[in-house]
């Protein structure tokens, strides 16, 4: 599908609003290739921020330390939002808590994403039902992509929840007219 | 193990508090209590506390725990009391009225009162007065109520998340 | 030229150590204000995970708080377990089996061993050295292996029950816990020959952050923060529970080997051969262990008289004391948690001052606390 400027456009018509000019068809290898280029570095090097609140905190650690090791992911761990992309909420969320989250979502630098970690994350956990205090998902706050469940999840689980979030990000268009 | 030092029975230590405090050292609280409860008046909770400590016979130098209580119809901040040195425990109860509870702080007497008696405030809002540094501690600042209350209403929302 | 320092004026810093830090073990916020590199003034602000377990405590019956005691300090959540345990079987006067109580003091003690190997790695890893770490994680991973095959799960194990413990080992792993004592006792004395007495390590440790033994009284430090101010008070030694009275092991303390009694290092020191004397507990239970059943009977609807109860238990961070009040329904009446970590942070601030930024962070590791026992 062509998207380049009307060729012969006949007297009456609206002229297109002036600007560079569109690639043609031939284009569109060049696009897929940049595309699968990108998401592939982005996936392969997942630098995540480490944001251990509570118990699944420590799976976390140990996921990424030394018998299932993150690292082979390409995901290092770093203690600032400004040099990470991957948020991981590993634990309960109290509203305290709470405004420090978006504070750090907000923070990091675009492209980025969330992964919700635990029951604690992903609804509020065990203390759903009597606790005052605990934020009923993380999800509330900040917009999360994938959900790993578990109490706590293992670390084989946080790691295939990772795989899907470097599915995710495979498909995602980042060149062209559906970008 | 360790040489135990001299321990003193709790009724003991209430006849040596009632001797010297008289009828600030309320009542015994023994069966069904373990430790035992010596019951004594909010206003000189200080000054037992201080005996307790000093005292070479009771020794109470560790206070292990200091809690608030909502009983139905009162307060109550218990406090555990430990002796390294002769190996004996004792509580210590002050019951307080519901409204407007308070009492003397501990906190000179054992530094180890401070965040506990924070805790007491911020979750129950009993006062302890003269406390060097009485502010909301687990909750956050601008928290309304103090949850552990039996009548406690949980909020709707707290800036905007449902509670 | 030089310039004399009071000819230049200077400015006290407001810094904050926020909640998302990397050596703060936690979601601890501290509140600098410093001179330039010398902190003032640290204040610690808790609360960020406040989960209100009292609260949930006084809403579920007995045995559903068991996976709750978990979440309180979930590096020791066997100790929590059992701790809670004990209390209800204190105030209910339940006799446990025989072979159940050895059982918790084997699952007491391995993570007790657990417990202490995350906090050397992570203690390591903040002072600089990433790799002491990785092989902490290495042996706990192998204790991680032993939990899934008694319970089931790796970090929160829901263990115990009133009145024993929820499964019997399975065959196998009494063995599997001999071989691994055998594989990890040769590994402490690998960690002080990698780390404990490396020059830049003992450096940052000695003389930092002095606790006298007096204070550490005077505040309520328990565990091995008391212990390494040279105090040798040990739960287990003189105020026993459960079967330790007839087991032989010796209360580390601290000894001022290299700077002041009391310092960073020794509070390190002390957990280290509180891991070595774990494991001459362990191998004593793996022998003595009876056979028999593992859980007593408790009634299905679980209501223990109306009484006051106070029980301490000796867990990794300290002394974890319950205080539980019954009023005879099937639901707590009130149930306070009293936790080491609560309690070590009375002293931040005053043995902060006159620190460096960097000696904040050898403080809060060597205090070992955890966030779930500070803020319940």
């Amino acid at each position: 599908m062509s998207t380049g400027p009307a060729h012969g456009t006949a007297s009456g018509a609206v002229a297109a609003p002036a600007g560079p000019a569109l690639p043609g068809p031939e284009a569109h290898v060049l696009v897929g290739n940049a595309d699968l280029f990108v998401n592939w570095s982005r996936k392969s090097s997942l630098w995540y921020l480490l944001f251990a609140t509570a118990c699944c905190g420590i799976e976390l650690m140990q996921a990424g330390a030394s018998r299932y090791d993150l690292d082979r992911f390409g995901a290092v761990f770093r203690a600032t939002p400004r040099q990470a992309d991957l948020m991981l909420v590993a634990g309960t969320i109290t509203h305290k808590m709470a405004e420090r989250v978006k504070r750090l979502y907000d923070q990091m630098p675009e492209p980025k994403y969330v992964i919700s970690m635990g029951s604690c994350a992903n609804t509020g956990g065990p203390f759903y039902k009597d606790s005052y205090c605990v934020v009923k998902g993380v999800d509330l706050i900040i917009p999360v992509d994938v959900y790993i469940p578990g109490c706590p999840p293992r670390p084989e689980a946080l790691i295939d929840g990772i795989m899907k979030l470097q599915k995710l990000i495979m498909r995602k268009k980042n060149f062209g007219d559906k970008a | 193990m360790k040489e135990p030092g001299n321990p003193v029975e709790a009724q003991s230590i209430f006849e040596i508090l009632k001797g010297k405090f008289g009828d600030a050292a309320v009542d015994l609280q023994a069966e069904g209590f373990s430790p035992a409860f010596v019951v004594v008046a909010p206003a000189s909770v200080k000054e037992i506390a201080r005996f307790l400590r000093d005292d070479p016979a009771l020794s109470f130098d560790s206070l292990m725990c200091l809690s608030g209580v909502d009983y139905k119809d009162r307060f109550a901040v218990a406090y555990h009391l430990y002796s390294m040195a002769n190996r004996h425990a004792i509580g210590m109860k002050a019951f307080l009225p519901r409204e407007a509870p308070s009492l003397p702080t501990v906190d000179d007497v054992w530094p180890a009162a401070n965040f506990q008696e924070r805790e007491a405030f911020d979750l129950f809002g009993i006062v302890f007065e003269g406390s060097k540094d009485l502010r909301r501690i687990l909750l956050p600042e601008d928290w309304e109520g103090h949850p552990l209350r039996k009548e406690y209403k949980y909020p709707e929302f707290y800036h905007g998340i449902k509670v | 030229m030089t310039i004399r320092p009071e000819a230049l004026p200077t400015q006290e810093m407001t810094i904050n150590m926020g909640p998302q830090h990397p050596s703060t073990h936690g979601v601890l916020r501290v509140i600098l204000t410093t001179d330039g590199e010398v902190v003032t003034r640290a204040v610690p602000d808790v609360g960020y995970l406040h989960r209100a377990l009292e609260k949930i405590g006084e809403r579920v019956s007995y045995a559903q708080f068991m996976p709750f005691t978990d979440r309180l300090d979930y590096l020791a959540s066997m100790n929590c377990n059992c701790a809670w345990a004990w209390t209800v079987e204190k105030l209910a006067k339940i006799e446990v089996p025989e072979r159940a109580e050895y059982l918790r003091v084997i699952v007491c003690e391995l993570n007790r061993i657990s417990s202490h190997l995350i906090a050397f790695g992570s203690f390591t890893a903040d002072m600089g050295a990433f790799t002491p770490f990785l092989y902490a994680i290495r042996e706990r991973e192998k204790v991680n292996d032993l939990f899934e095959m008694l319970c089931g799960n790796r970090l929160t194990y829901n263990y115990a029950r009133i009145g024993g413990v929820s499964a019997d080992a399975p065959p196998g792993f009494l063995e599997k816990t001999r071989e691994f004592l055998d594989y990890f006792e040769p590994k402490i004395d690998e960690y002080n020959e990698l780390i404990s007495y490396n020059k830049i390590f003992v450096n940052r440790l000695a003389n930092v952050a002095v606790v006298s033994a007096a204070d550490a009284v005077a505040y309520g430090l328990t565990g091995p923060n008391l212990r390494g101010s040279g105090v040798a008070f040990d739960l287990r030694k003189d105020e026993p529970y459960s079967v330790y009275p007839k087991l032989d092991f010796k209360v580390c303390v601290g000894t001022g080997e290299r700077g002041t009694l009391g310092d960073c290092f020794d509070r390190y020191m002390v957990r280290i051969n509180e891991m070595r004397e774990s494991v001459k507990i362990l191998r004593q239970a793996l022998e003595r262990i009876p056979d028999g059943p593992v859980l007593a009977k408790v009634p299905r609807v679980f209501k223990p008289p109306v009484g006051e109860v106070y029980f301490r238990a000796e867990n990794p961070r300290g002394e974890t004391g319950i205080y539980l009040v019954s009023d005879g329904t099937v639901n707590p009446y009130r149930l306070k948690i009293r936790t080491g970590s609560f309690v070590t942070m009375n002293l931040f601030e005053t043995v902060t001052k006159g620190l460096m930024i960097a000696d904040i962070v050898a403080v809060i590791g060597s205090f070992d606390i955890i966030l779930p026992e500070i803020d319940r």
